[in-house]
């Protein structure tokens, strides 16, 4: 296990490095001139280009990479443009809050999204069926910046029971991660249902009848189980979606979290700040996918065995 | 000169398989009654967007400030917005821009999508390789973030967003495409054909291809309703249309400061995206269970 | 000798769509306390139909039971509700099934699949449904039968988990076993162990068993009475060695015409020519009659009926009905066997 576990890390080596590559020639296209931006409106040329080879600006783009990738390997993203804090510890403030409301979405998504997925799956054909499966295509179809706006409106305008924004208390996550999980929570009821619905066609659930089990025995029993790995595969894979989400539905919020940061970030050309965050909203997608595969190894017996 | 006629054959057979079924398809996809009336939905839908200009009940683009942020009435469906246009107008000429953004980005992302697919999977070796790879690296992106990235470098505007949108979708499509291709290359008679000296592209285009169309089709209906949103959303973080534009994304963003005062400039534009996209999801349900059966449940 | 199993009349078809397909059309059978008797028939002719339809296990497909009664101690199974028809299901009558790789769930580890039946059926708490489970594996020859209540499916052979599955078919001690091709899908010196080990179940257990088969060298193995499908009928039935040393219908006669012998070479081996009829689209007459050698204007015309002669032979053919116009028609009304 621990080694399959290294083993996959170790394979993801060569995308980390062509996606951090990507990313930094990404930043490189952006039109305009980070140097003259950074030195002000009123710096004379020769100003804009002393800075410029102090930021190592005016080196091959290659080199630039290679320096700039050293610097990362000693933890250092460089600064912000804007602030000229260090962009670490812009990170500091505002990672925990988004990774706080990701779990939370994630996590009343999966619990709603499975329970609907079961029912739906159960009664197949039948009313709850149907009230299942279009809840689950208003979630896909909602956008998510709607929904949040219409919930401020209702329950911070109308009915002031959660905060339109901020974050100083609990209550400031309650509607952000309802807005941002209602898309994720549509999609698993969708798997679940589907994923349920096959397995129940499958010969062992004929056995486990033949068995004489009762209904709940073998959907929770026997069903569930396989259907979960598969739910779970997928589950993670919407992850991606959650990322983009965050930053739509901390804009709409003014949450305190990295989306707001990136919007803010291209909204102000602030390359360094810009650069880091793609890199990490990449990297947390891919490391919740190597999760989700390690997940999957250890559901599923064929593979945690083989 | 025999090689030829069983080709033909084939090809004959093909096609009246296609024939027959084609009415079964028909009569089960009538059967499927919400994707029925989405159809319906997505038919007024295209009435608006073609005759838009031509019905609006007033001009979207007219100001008016005697009456500005007004409720919804007999007289502005809608209501109005900040500068007392018609919210009922301006959501009708909108369509053309939201609908166009998602299909056209979708479109454009197929299209690149599938010759890279039928690309990959036909020739395999490295070409396949590469542009598997390449695809690895596109999809370490959340598909929003890709998007804001392309924007941010190209800049706002309707344009890029097509761009961006069609960038992220390409590389989905490269893989299904890929894979079907391998499963068809695998089938008898393209080796038969190819061992005969057919050229590749010909095989590509007159064999291969026709074979994907029916999951290219269902994937695309599937991807628009997620393409408005996502031009819907990056016109929202002030990334696509201006804010002045009737596209309902930048309509959404452009009153945003007015929630609480006049809730209805931010609730319509908002449900048309989510009833355009809504129908959309409910058609590409039905299409697929259609087309493509063996996805179904 | 009782009919442990009654079989009256049975009407099962599957509803799709826009068309209803009658696939068990009538079939009437009945099996005694004891007995080993073999259903034979080509694939489609719906004998797994019929025994998923004994059991009620139609559900999660489009099948339903139109007509017909299924007696199990003269008690009508159709008429039973579910939650009773759940109490003899694995209890006092249990299946096992052609496939044992698909038939056992791949996440569920065996011993837990094992002891979810016997804590059911049996009551026992958790250790001792654990035991008792062991020694089902071992009753069944089954090596470090320890160990496998730990293992997965599909880290055992298709022989080992078809052993499982008898296991756990038996371990309520079921009065009838239907045991629906098991030895289809191992192979041949695996099919061999696993017959001999239904022989020996009856044996020391008395267990009545009805083995499903499309092979009449399983059927000549253990069968003490076989019965003939075709096209979701009963065509024939009788003692083992009756039907084979004299088959009356014609397709009795292809089949075992169409038997591998050993000694045979492989490539003179025997087909019956043409296809079984469409379930959705039966011919009028006889539906064996556009494969039959020996078919008659008759046979075309109107189908013959199940009729049992003197002999107890049961058999449904134009050939026969003339010399027994009196005989007794079984379709109509139940009987039992001998
Ligand atoms: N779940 C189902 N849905 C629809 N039709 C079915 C289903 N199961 C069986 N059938 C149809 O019922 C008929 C009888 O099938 P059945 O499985 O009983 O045949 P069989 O005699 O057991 O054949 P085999 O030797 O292949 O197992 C076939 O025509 C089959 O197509
Ligand atoms: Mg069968």
């Amino acid at each position: 296990m621990g080694r399959y576990i290294i083993k996959r890390i170790i394979g993801l080596i060569p995308l980390l490095l062509a996606v951090s590559f990507l990313i930094f020639i990404f930043i490189h296209l952006i039109p305009g001139d980070p140097a003259r931006l950074m030195a002000g409106k009123d710096a004379t040329n020769d100003e804009v280009e002393a800075l410029r080879t102090y930021l190592g600006l005016d080196k091959p783009i290659l080199e630039q990479y290679f320096i700039y990738m050293k610097e990362l390997f000693q933890g250092d993203l460089g600064h912000s443009l804007r602030s000229n804090a260090p962009v670490t510890q812009l990170f500091g403030e505002r990672f925990l809050p988004s990774l706080q409301l990701s779990i939370l979405s994630i996590g009343w998504a999966m619990l709603i999204g499975i329970l609907l997925g079961v029912i739906s799956a159960v009664f197949r054909g039948r009313w709850p069926d149907y009230f299942g499966t279009i809840t689950a295509i208003s979630g896909i179809s909602v956008p998510n910046f709607w929904l949040g706006l219409v919930m401020i409106q209702l329950f911070a305008v109308q009915f002031n029971i959660f905060p339109a924004g901020g974050i100083e208390t609990w209550k400031g996550y309650v509607l952000p991660s309802f807005a941002l999980g209602a898309g994720i929570m549509a999609m698993i009821t969708r798997f679940t249902r589907s994923s349920l619905v096959q397995t129940l066609q499958e010969d062992f659930i004929r056995t486990a009848r033949s068995r004489g089990l009762g209904e709940r025995a073998i959907i929770f029993g026997h069903a569930l189980k396989k259907s979960m790995i598969t739910v779970l595969t997928i589950a993670g894979l919407q992850f991606g979606f959650l990322l983009g989400g965050s930053i739509v539905v901390e804009t709409v919020f003014s949450f305190p979290g990295m989306g707001r940061l990136l919007i803010d970030s291209i909204q102000f050309r602030d390359y360094p700040v810009v650069q880091s965050l793609l890199l990490i909203f990449s990297l947390e997608f891919i490391l919740v996918n190597l999760i989700v595969d390690i997940l999957y190894g250890f559901f599923n017996p064929k593979i945690r065995y083989n | 000169m025999s090689e030829t006629q069983i080709t033909t054959d084939q090809t004959q057979f093909v096609e009246t398989k296609q024939d027959s079924n084609f009415k079964r398809l028909l009569r089960s996809f009538k059967k499927n009654k919400l994707a029925l009336y989405s159809l319906y939905v997505i038919i007024l839908l295209l009435l608006i967007v073609i005759f838009g200009p031509w019905i609006t009940p007033y001009d979207p683009q007219e100001a008016n400030y005697d009456s500005i942020l007004e409720a919804p009435s007999w007289q502005h469906l809608a209501g109005t917005d900040e500068f007392g246009k018609d919210v009922l107008s301006r959501l009708i000429v909108g369509a053309r821009l939201s609908l166009g953004v998602g299909v056209s980005a979708v479109l454009l992302g197929a299209v690149a999508g599938t010759i890279l697919g039928l690309i990959s999977g036909f020739f395999g070796k490295w070409v396949d390789r590469v542009i598997m790879r390449i695809c690895d690296i596109l999809f370490a992106f959340p598909d929003l973030v890709l998007a804001i990235a392309m924007v941010a470098i190209l800049g706002p505007g309707m344009k890029n967003v097509i761009i961006a949108i069609a960038f992220f979708s390409t590389p989905s499509f490269a893989r299904i495409v890929r894979g079907e291709t391998l499963e068809i290359k695998e089938r008898l008679f393209i080796e038969a054909e190819r061992s005969i000296g057919a050229k590749k592209s010909r095989i590509i285009l007159r064999h291969v291809f026709p074979q994907t169309i029916s999951t290219i089709i269902v994937y695309i209906t599937m991807n628009i309703g997620g393409a408005i949103i996502s031009a819907a959303s990056l016109s929202f973080l002030g990334l696509g249309a201006s804010p002045s534009s009737p596209e309902w994304g930048a309509m959404l963003s452009a009153s945003r400061d007015y929630i609480g005062h006049a809730f209805h400039l931010i609730f319509f534009p908002g449900l048309a995206v989510f009833i355009t996209v809504l129908v959309l999801n409910l058609f590409g349900d039905g299409l697929r269970d259609v087309l493509d059966p063996k996805t179904r449940d | 000798m009782t009919g442990l199993l009654e079989v009256n009349n049975l009407k099962t078809a599957f509803i799709s769509d826009d068309k209803t397909t009658q696939v068990v059309r009538g079939v009437s059978f009945a099996v005694n306390k004891g007995e080993i008797v073999g259903i034979v028939g080509e694939s489609g002719c719906g004998k797994s139909v019929t025994s998923l339809s004994i059991m009620r296990l139609l559900k999660g497909t489009s099948g339903t039971i139109q007509d017909g009664e299924v007696r199990f101690h003269d008690q009508n199974l159709l008429d039973l509700s579910e939650q009773k028809m759940r109490k003899i299901r694995g209890n006092s009558m249990s299946m096992i099934f052609q496939d044992p790789m698909t038939s056992l769930n791949p996440v569920l580890k065996i011993g837990r699949q094992l002891m979810q039946g016997i804590m059911l059926h049996l009551k026992y708490p958790k250790e001792k449904a654990r035991k008792y489970a062991v020694s089902m594996l071992e009753s069944v020859g089954i090596p470090r039968a320890e160990s496998i209540m730990n293992e997965y499916p599909h880290q055992l052979s298709g022989g080992m988990n078809q052993r499982v599955m008898i296991a756990m078919a038996m371990s309520c001690n079921p009065e009838l076993l239907i045991a629906d091709e098991p030895t289809t899908a191992l192979d041949v010196t695996i099919q061999a162990q696993i017959l001999e080990l239904m022989k020996e179940l009856r044996e020391k257990q008395n267990t009545t068993i009805l083995m499903i088969t499309h092979d009449l060298g399983v059927v000549s193995e253990v069968c003490d009475r076989v019965i003939v499908m075709y096209a979701g009928r009963v065509v024939e039935e009788g003692k083992t060695a009756e039907v084979f040393e004299n088959p009356k219908h014609p397709y009795t006669e292809g089949l075992i015409k169409s038997m591998p012998k050993i000694g045979q070479k492989q490539s003179r081996l025997y087909a019956i020519p043409g296809q079984v009829p469409d379930p959705a689209n039966m011919p009028k007459g006889c539906k064996f009659a556009a494969r039959c050698p020996h078919v008659m204007d008759i046979c075309t015309e109107k189908e013959p009926d199940l009729i049992k002669d003197e002999e107890g032979r049961k058999h449904r053919c134009w050939l026969y009905q003339g010399e027994y116009e009196g005989g007794e028609k079984v379709d109509v009304k139940s009987s039992t066997g001998n």
